[in-house]
């Protein structure tokens, strides 16, 4: 492991590719919002409500068989909504006699009324939002009106108006921005830091993880035994992070692998990683100086279907018989055949997953490890680049905020106030 | 070699064929061990029963033949469950070797209760996409499956005249064996639709034994309504739809073949501490 | 240089789009969102079909140049285009040679030869928990022994037979289940789902640009 290298440099300041990707990005969003008016415009529903008018009876209200008129009706606007919302509220009547309310609309005060809907006795109120068959548009006024459904007749409430509004902002989701903006703010504050520290020539302090350097060692190991070394970098596909943290450390592998002049065989799972790992391999063998070396049906895809693949990579195991095996990235069912057929041929396995399912798998059939965010972890450690670091840091001081904010929601509900937990609830 | 070098360097396939007796016995002679609810279970099917009589429910078969002897006993077992009750099923799959197995699973329940294709029941087959199409059958799912899998147009279907989106139907079932499954349905679609009834979306899951243990914490923060993890979980679901199918008679055999692992951990054990240590 | 700028400026602008809408309920923003759903359930779509085409690409290349294992990719070439001509084709002709109803070529092939080779590998599984059990489970410490005595005691409590041994073991069972095991999932979700939302920050700021290829 090459610790004493200096971090890459971190690019320039803002140059012409990143002018170009911001102009590039502002004519985008004009081309959108142009895009998204006209979809808007097409959508509009315009017309009164379509239901057919209910069969309403009215008698005098109080009259055998006539419910009372409902009291106390109201229609407030929905929040956080594009204005596609109304709610009615009335006073539910538990005396018997009321079968259930009919809940009317009309666009004019003076009508026509057509019934929308038809809810029981129990219910004290309806949510009139936009559909099919119930076109609700933002700004527009409404009336409502609303029946009691008698035995021998019914009984309607006054005129109600109410305009359903959209909002610009969702104040329910206000808990999640905060989080979001405070978990942005970290990682992007400790990226420029890490970019600021690289400028320096320094490098941002990443505790060392067991598992990189047992990679290492499984490679000299291979070396001596004159055996290949085998990375498996996950069965998923190209836009994984997992495969992408994979191939990060593929190339770091790849280099070593180079200086030793020892195979390396990647078996791929799909299609679209066979380009990346045969790039990345590619470019670790030129960086190393040994582009000579570097041996194209080495990285070979084998198929798509998960099983297939499986039988594939155990098939190159039980024959080259690879001194090390390295599991790196996105696994699934298929991790322990693959760990147990390696530990068989008595290769040295290193596996890191964040796949959580197949943790004890590995656990249990390999030699070591990377659980969870440590293979994102060694990704930042081996690549040295500034902005993994930062984005590492980030990470963890955001879980050091949640752990804090944990504790106080245990004492808070411990003493009886829901108050901070309900603030945390995402609606 | 001393008897516990040769235990501790045991051929592993002595250790397969030990297994492969302790799984086939109990398909000979059955134990008949009874199989325990869980909490779990039972809310996997309350939220079944609570289904109204003529409702919809949404099936989404996310699995492929490797989870079959897991998820297929549970999918049957849903499936009976809905249709003795007149709920509607309307299927689909996220995993492309999906399809043929619900379509294989509504042959095989269908006829028993009389229950029609396009009426009773639809198989809308295999739609690549992942969490959009999960978001987007959230508010069109007609437009999303414009036909079936036979390639038939929905709108042509009785069974699809009413369902437009989530608020058509009262609940999703998710059986699922991996990544598209229930925590993506979980993450992009609990707490964000409401169902027929205008409450939040239930959404109940079975899924393979070893992902059920990540859904518990979902299970507890009230995200899924109930949870059927693996053969067990399998079983437990068919004790309540009252039939006896394959995961039933399987348990057995899981029961022997766990004891017989227990046996082996434990032998594996005594041997490292009597001093037939391998290094590594 | 549009090779790469082009696709960044996409990702950032439909990226950022999306999350601001998540707080934004103005309806231009809701239509604008439902209608990049469906856009990328169509792109998806086509990356399907695209990996289809990468397969046959290489699987062709390998063959054609008699690399090394190019006798594999002959039988994934035929089944390849064999099972799309026989689910694809039914404009071609009626079942039972195409189609892919119950009774067709396609549902025999995958009923009789898929489902029966998916289902073998998966059930080594049963047979290698076993031999990684015997040979690796060790109680090399204290912590390795709280984790086999959680293993038995869940493994006994989630079958029929644990009842009958102890009837408390089930609800020993439950109970790791749902504290410890809850516990520890939640902590690892959290951290795993901080990893994968830094990761999508840094693909929509374009920060993180190994997906697009080398230079």
């Amino acid at each position: 492991m090459e610790a004493g290298r200096a971090l890459t440099p971190p690019g320039p300041g803002p140059s012409a590719p990143h002018t170009t990707i911001v102009r590039g990005a502002a004519s985008l969003c004009g081309l959108l919002l142009l895009v998204l008016l006209t979809v808007d415009a097409a959508a509009e529903t315009v017309g009164p409500p379509t239901s057919a008018p209910a069969t309403l009876t009215f008698g005098r209200p109080g009259d055998d068989g006539i419910p009372p008129a409902p009291d106390s009706v109201g229609v407030a606007d929905i929040p956080n909504d594009g204005g596609e919302a109304l709610r009615v509220s009335w006073k539910a009547e538990a005396e018997t006699g009321v079968r259930g309310y009919i809940i009317l609309r009309a666009e004019s005060a003076d009508g026509p009324f057509a019934a929308i809907d038809t809810v029981d006795a129990a219910t004290a109120s309806f949510t009139d939002a936009a559909g099919p068959g119930h076109p609700l548009r933002n700004g527009v006024t409404y009336h409502y009106r609303v029946a009691a459904l008698g035995e021998l007749g019914d009984s309607e409430s006054a005129t109600v108006t109410g305009t359903a509004r959209q909002s610009f902002f969702n104040t329910d989701r206000l808990n999640l921005l905060v989080l979001l903006a405070l978990f942005f703010g970290l990682v992007l504050a400790y990226t420029r830091q890490a970019a600021n520290h690289a400028r320096r020539g320094g490098m941002p302090f990443v505790r060392k993880i067991a598992g990189l350097t047992a990679i290492e060692e499984a490679i000299g190991r291979a070396t001596e035994m004159g055996r290949a070394v085998l990375y498996v970098p996950g069965i998923d596909d190209a836009n994984n992070i997992q495969t992408i943290y994979s191939m990060i450390i593929l190339g770091n592998v790849a280099r070593t692998v180079a200086r030793y002049e020892t195979p390396l065989i990647v078996p791929v799972c799909r299609a679209f990683v066979v380009p990346l790992a045969e790039e990345t391999v590619k470019q670790g063998y030129v960086d190393a100086g040994r582009p000579d070396a570097y041996v194209r049906n080495n990285i070979r895809y084998l198929s798509d279907e998960q099983f297939a693949f499986t039988a594939g990579v155990d098939g190159i195991m039980l024959r080259e018989k690879p001194a090390a095996n390295l599991f790196l990235g996105s696994f699934f069912a298929e991790s322990l055949i693959l760990a147990e057929t390696g530990f068989a041929t008595g290769a040295v396995q290193i596996a890191g997953t964040a796949n959580i399912h197949q943790l004890p798998f590995f656990v249990v059939a390999c030699d070591y490890t990377l659980i969870g965010e440590e293979f994102y972890a060694a990704s930042a450690y081996l690549a040295r680049e500034p902005k993994l670091i930062g984005v590492l840091k980030g990470t963890d001081w955001m879980k050091v905020i949640l752990i804090a904010l944990m504790l106080i929601g245990i004492l808070t509900e411990s003493a009886g106030w829901e108050g901070f937990r309900r603030w945390f609830v995402l609606r | 070699m001393s008897l516990s070098n040769r235990l501790v360097n045991l051929d592993r396939r002595y250790i397969f064929f030990v297994i492969l007796i302790v799984i086939i016995i109990p398909y000979i002679r059955p134990l008949g061990l009874p199989i325990r609810v869980s909490r779990e279970a039972e809310g996997f099917f309350s939220a079944i029963e609570k289904v109204p009589a003529g409702g919809t429910v949404l099936l989404a078969a996310d699995y492929d033949p490797g989870s079959m002897p897991e998820l297929q006993p549970m999918t049957l077992a849903a499936l009976d469950l809905c249709f003795r009750r007149n709920v509607k099923v309307v299927g689909f799959c996220l995993w492309p070797a999906g399809p043929p197995l619900l379509n294989r699973a509504l042959s095989q329940v269908a006829p028993r209760y009389g229950k029609e294709y396009g009426v009773d029941y639809v198989n809308l087959g295999f739609k690549e996409g992942q969490e959009a199409v999960m978001v987007r059958v959230g508010s069109a799912l007609p437009e999303v499956f414009p036909a079936d899998y036979n390639g038939t147009p929905v709108s042509t279907l009785p069974i699809m005249q009413d369902v437009e989106n989530f608020s058509s139907v009262h609940l999703l079932i998710s059986i699922s064996a991996g990544y598209p499954g229930t925590k993506e349905w979980v993450q992009q679609v609990g707490q964000r639709f409401q169902n027929a009834n205008r409450e939040m979306l239930p959404i109940v899951s079975g899924c393979t034994a070893v992902s059920a243990p990540e859904y518990y914490a979902y299970v507890n923060a009230g995200q899924l309504d109930g949870l059927l993890g693996g053969l067990a979980g399998a079983a437990e679901i068919e004790k309540l739809a009252g039939v006896t199918g394959t995961a039933t008679r399987g348990m057995d055999g899981q029961s022997l073949a766990h004891l017989i692992i227990i046996a082996f951990i434990v032998l594996g054990n005594l041997l490292y501490f009597l001093g037939g240590r391998r290094k590594k | 240089m549009l090779r790469r700028e082009f696709p960044l400026a996409i990702t950032c602008v439909v990226g950022l789009f999306m999350v601001i809408g998540l707080f934004v309920p103005e309806r231009h923003f809701t239509a604008g969102r439902t209608e990049v759903e469906s856009w990328a359930i169509i792109i998806r779509a086509f990356a399907a079909v695209l990996g289809v085409a990468n397969i046959g690409r290489i699987s062709y290349l390998r063959i054609s140049r008699r690399e090394h294992e190019w006798v594999y990719h002959v039988p994934l070439l035929i089944g390849l285009v064999g099972m799309i001509v026989l689910g694809v084709g039914g404009s071609l002709g009626s079942a039972p040679l195409f189609g892919i109803a119950e009774g067709t070529f396609f549902n025999d092939l995958y009923m009789n030869v898929y489902v029966p080779m998916q289902g073998t590998m998966f059930a080594l599984l049963a047979f290698f928990i076993a031999s990684a059990a015997f040979r690796a489970f060790r109680v090399r410490s204290f912590e390795a022994g709280l984790l086999a005595l959680a293993a038995l005691l869940v493994m006994l409590g989630r079958v029929p037979i644990g009842a009958e041994i102890w009837d408390q073991l089930p609800l020993i069972s439950d109970w790791i289940m749902n504290i410890p095991n809850n516990a520890a999932k939640r902590a690892i979700l959290i951290g795993a789902a901080l990893g994968a939302i830094a990761t999508g920050l840094k693909v929509i700021l374009g920060l993180e640009r190994n997906y697009l290829g080398g230079e």
